[in-house]
């Protein structure tokens, strides 16, 4: 028992040295994500090869850029969908966009946006709600590969069903089939949809704010950090709103552990929507 | 993870198909003020709601509380894994969540909870693996004897479907198999 406390140790060591080496290589900073999904990721990728220990998975990650790029990929998760959390894109649609329909022009930040699938949901909304050509849309994820899915807007025609299910659910006013064209087995969707949003790469640990938002919204990826990473990237979202701007969180995420909550005040508490205080 | 000076510093139980009947059996056998928490995962649909841990809440005599993520355990409270989450433990003894990829066909997945809880109690954690219809959990639960800690099946002969426990004591080689009703009574004796 002792010799296993032993190893376990050694282990988060290692794990300590990886992140500290990518950071110094690569400049991707995972010192401060949670720990245990990250270990997670670092033993299934060990298991996958034939390195035997994170030392050995550390140097080929040092060495094999094309390694790193691989290994980049476990510890982001891009799970999405559309219109995930229906009754959160309905609060949207009858709570927020009215506000913001009192704007000339309005500006938001869709961070951590994956394959895209959430900021096309969001995209649809204000269009049926007429505020579309008012909008600019900012995108961005860290993940290359999910951004270039996420521009590319294509897909899986297998998906389209529940997220046409989400999308009655969420309170939409249209068929949702007026908003892809399916080709073969892939549904692309509608390039006047795609008009007004900006994708870039961002990476929300090392990269600086996004000025003068309306709207931020950072769903399922504040979860993969531990506290301390997570009250920096909620300054980082409170930087970058105007006073009354909406932040708008995952299902499971809250300000409730966040050193910030005073900052904010609760829209929807359960929906997980809030607001910069003035 | 803070050590107290009792033996173990938490139990882990993972269920799947026939898992609420179950948890409704074994959960309100434990005594008021059960020394160190539990945390669960059931496998439900990605869409329920809250009226699983409220159902059992009003059986118990412990808080019964879906997880919130960043929240840290404390003595006496059963955690249960939200639908569509991963449940994971930290070493600083407080929750994470995670939506990564479904682990044998399940998010929450029983191993997610078992392999990180065990990184983080070692030999002070309890693992107990009760009826359900796939092998998720069985893993986990070497992973717990390994490290050191201590294995409980429900009996699959008497278990509503056999298949996870009987899984689970083939791979995990448990400390005690026990039927649903003794296993509230031993966890208050053992704790
Ligand atoms: C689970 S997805 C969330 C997708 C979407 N928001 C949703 O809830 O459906 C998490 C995303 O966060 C991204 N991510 C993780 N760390 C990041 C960082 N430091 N900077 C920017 N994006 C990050 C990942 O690449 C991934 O695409």
């Amino acid at each position: 028992m002792q010799k296993e406390q032993k190893i376990n140790s050694t282990e988060n060591i290692e794990i300590q040295l990886l992140f500290e080496g990518i950071f110094l290589k690569y400049g991707y900073d995972f010192r401060d994500y949670g720990k245990a999904h990250a270990k997670r990721r670092i033993l299934h990728r060990l298991g996958l090869s034939d390195l035997k220990t994170i030392s050995d998975l550390q140097s080929k990650v040092l060495h094999d850029e094309s390694f790193f790029q691989l290994f980049l990929q476990d510890l982001s998760i891009n799970t999405t969908e559309m219109f995930r959390d229906p009754d959160f894109f309905k609060e949207i649609r009858e709570g927020v966009i009215p506000i913001l329909k009192t704007y000339p022009f309005f500006k938001a930040w869709h961070a951590g946006c994956s394959t895209g699938e959430e900021v096309y949901s969001l995209a649809i909304l204000l269009y049926e709600e007429e505020l579309l050509s008012r909008a600019q849309l900012y995108a961005t994820d860290f993940n290359h590969i999910a951004l270039a899915k996420a521009k590319d807007a294509i897909y899986p025609i297998g998906n389209l069903k529940e997220y046409t299910r989400n999308y009655i659910k969420a309170g939409g006013k249209s068929s949702f089939a007026n908003y892809y064209n399916a080709r073969y087995d892939s549904a692309i969707i509608d390039k006047s949809l795609k008009k007004n949003i900006v994708f870039s790469d961002h990476n929300l640990v090392t990269d600086s704010v996004f000025g003068e938002m309306h709207m931020v919204m950072c769903r399922n990826t504040l979860i993969y950090f531990s506290k301390e990473l997570q009250d920096r990237v909620i300054k980082l979202f409170y930087d970058s709103l105007i006073p009354g701007g909406f932040l708008c969180l995952g299902s499971k995420e809250s300000l409730t552990f966040s050193v910030h909550r005073e900052l904010f005040e609760p829209f929807n508490q359960k929906l997980k929507i809030f607001r910069k205080k003035y | 993870m803070k050590l107290n000076s009792l033996k173990y510093g938490a139990v882990v139980i993972g269920t799947s198909a026939g898992g609420l009947d179950a948890l409704s059996e074994v959960l309100p056998n434990l005594r008021k003020e059960f020394p160190i928490p539990i945390i669960v995962v059931l496998h439900i649909s990605p869409s329920s709601d809250s009226y699983l841990t409220e159902y059992l809440n009003n059986m118990c005599e412990l808080l019964v509380k879906e997880a919130t993520e960043k929240e840290v355990l404390e003595p006496g409270v059963v955690y249960f894994a939200p639908p569509d989450y991963h449940l994971l433990i930290e070493e600083d003894g407080s929750l994470s969540l995670s939506n990564c990829e479904k682990i044998n066909y399940s998010r929450p997945s029983i191993d997610v909870l078992f392999e990180t809880a065990s990184w983080s109690f070692g030999e002070k954690l309890i693992g107990i693996v009760m009826t359900g219809a796939n092998w998720d959990g069985s893993a986990g639960l070497k992973t717990i004897k390994e490290n050191g800690g201590f294995a409980i099946c429900e009996n699959p002969q008497t278990a509503a479907v056999p298949r996870m426990p009987e899984s689970a004591i083939d791979l995990a080689k448990p400390d005690l198999v026990l039927e649903l009703n003794e296993i509230g009574p031993y966890l208050n004796r053992l704790i």
